[in-house]
């Protein structure tokens, strides 16, 4: 039992702590399913009322890839929020930080976890565009797609990793990160929607013209990681 | 007793006095002797309150960010710099909020148009909801200590987020979008008068800042004991009540 426990807890290290604390999170979206049965149909009623919306095929495919990021953005905000609920509800997180838990380990576990959610969900509203705005996809989008995907999650997830833990626990934390976050999260909007508009060859733009886009996503992702990752710590102390 | 709990000193009252100075010497100026422009006509005269308001909310922001890396250090660490970091956004909040809708009228007048989506004006108008978003994260409650290091990283991290957000609409904008209005075709010939009368606007404005985020600062630290009073109030009752029952 004690030797067991001992085999468990491996999270006096930065890597040891953001393990743990991915997987714990993922076992908790696992076994309450609130992705599955909440947030992606969510995500999928926003891509219909936007036909609603513009009202014109012509238009659909024309701005579809700045809905699916649109979209995408909507639906972390709510992802960020359940992510720092399940923290918070019990003082979680307060208590990981009295047991001495490295707070940089927390948030790259808390990052990796919403990063794996929001890779569904982007997969989901991709698959979305194509069969309901008739996106078009080559193999040669499929590659620009998929590195635009990640690394445009990647960004997503550490900025709102760390917006999240800065409104976690205060009171009104709901309606405060939607204004936090959306300015933020601006350049990543715009880099993810031109990328996926080369992947589409929405406007003949070509694929070629798309990779350039990947280096503002790229800064960004690599910005709001590190800069989570060392301000994490002093905005969960107290 | 009574002085301490005020938020004017002698020094404030004389430089508040030469903003009301500066400001009635501004409007003179600006409104009445200053010719109208070439180009622009009577128009013009926005400029005089615009420039001036959108220079002092970019002066607040940056001390905004500056106070708020002076908290984060440890070695001058002091609710002070919390204090004053508050005072200063709240401040260029409202100022920038005024140089918006200068801006967008004498963009109305002389571009035909009340906003382009020229990066400038894009990430001014960010740095705004950016600034009232962190105003809104300094009244979330908790200590003084929480408030002040919640808002301290997110002061820094607009510092981060701005230049990202300009550079992005920046590349948005030069490959999107017909050149703006706004572009090189627009140097104005300024008179003496005008120049000058802008020069006044700006330092009146400065003055203004620093006299209204010393009052502004300094009614922030009287709501901050108040705060603290109140707890120890409410604690020395309960205590009394305590002992009442006792007896």
């Amino acid at each position: 039992m004690s030797n067991a426990g001992q085999q468990r807890f491996t999270g006096t290290t930065v890597i040891g702590t953001a393990r743990l604390i991915a997987a714990k999170d993922l076992r908790v979206e696992l076994r309450s399913r609130v992705l599955l049965n909440q947030v992606l149909p969510f995500a999928l009623i926003v891509m219909v009322m936007f036909a609603f919306a513009l009202d014109s095929d012509a238009v659909l495919e024309r701005v579809a890839p700045g809905l699916v990021w649109l979209a995408a953005m909507f639906s972390t905000l709510i992802m960020v929020s359940r992510s720092f609920a399940v923290e918070t509800a019990d003082g979680a997180l307060d208590q990981l930080r009295s047991a001495g838990v490295p707070a940089m380990g927390i948030f790259i576990g808390k990052m990796m976890a919403l990063m794996a959610q929001l890779v569904v969900l982007v997969t989901l509203l991709i698959l979305t565009a194509v069969v309901l705005y008739r996106a078009e996809l080559s193999w040669a989008g499929s590659v620009l797609l998929v590195t635009t995907g990640l690394t445009a999650t990647c960004g997503l997830a550490a900025v709102g990793t760390l917006y999240g833990g800065l409104a976690a626990g205060a009171k009104g934390r709901e309606t405060l990160l939607p204004l936090l976050l959306l300015p933020v999260v601006a350049p990543v909007l715009i880099g993810a929607t031109r990328a996926t508009e080369s992947a589409f060859g929405t406007r003949g733009v070509s694929t070629g013209q798309g990779w350039p886009w990947l280096g503002l996503l790229a800064v960004f992702a690599v910005l709001f990681s590190v800069s989570g990752a060392v301000a994490f710590g002093p905005l969960l102390d107290d | 007793m009574s002085n301490d709990r005020a938020t004017s000193t002698p020094f404030t009252k004389g430089l508040g006095f030469f903003v009301v100075l500066g400001i009635a010497l501004l409007i003179i100026l600006g409104i009445f002797v200053s010719p109208a422009d070439v180009n622009q006509g009577e128009s013009v005269r926005i400029m005089y309150a615009h420039v001036p308001g959108a220079w002092l909310a970019y002066l607040a922001f940056v001390m905004t960010a500056v106070s708020s890396a002076a908290y984060l250090w440890k070695r001058t660490r002091s609710l002070t710099w919390d204090r004053i970091a508050g005072a200063s956004a709240e401040v260029g909040v409202l100022f920038m909020g005024i140089s918006l809708v200068t801006g967008s009228l004498w963009g109305r007048l002389t571009w035909g148009t009340y906003w382009t989506w020229d990066a400038r004006l894009t990430t001014t108008a960010f740095l705004f909801v950016t600034y009232i978003g962190y105003l809104a994260v300094r009244g979330l409650g908790g200590t003084h200590q929480q408030r002040a290091r919640r808002s301290a990283v997110l002061a820094l991290l607009a510092v981060l987020e701005i230049p990202l957000v300009h550079f992005s609409v920046e590349l948005w904008n030069t490959l999107h979008q017909e050149a703006s209005v706004a572009g090189r075709g627009t140097d104005v010939e300024m008179n003496g008068l005008m120049l000058f009368t802008l020069f006044l606007g700006v330092v009146v404005f400065t003055l203004m800042y620093i006299w209204l985020v010393l009052h502004r600062q300094r009614s922030l630290m009287l709501e901050d004991m108040l705060d603290d009073s109140g707890l120890d109030n409410a604690l020395s009752e309960r205590r009394a009540e305590a002992t009442q029952v006792g007896h």
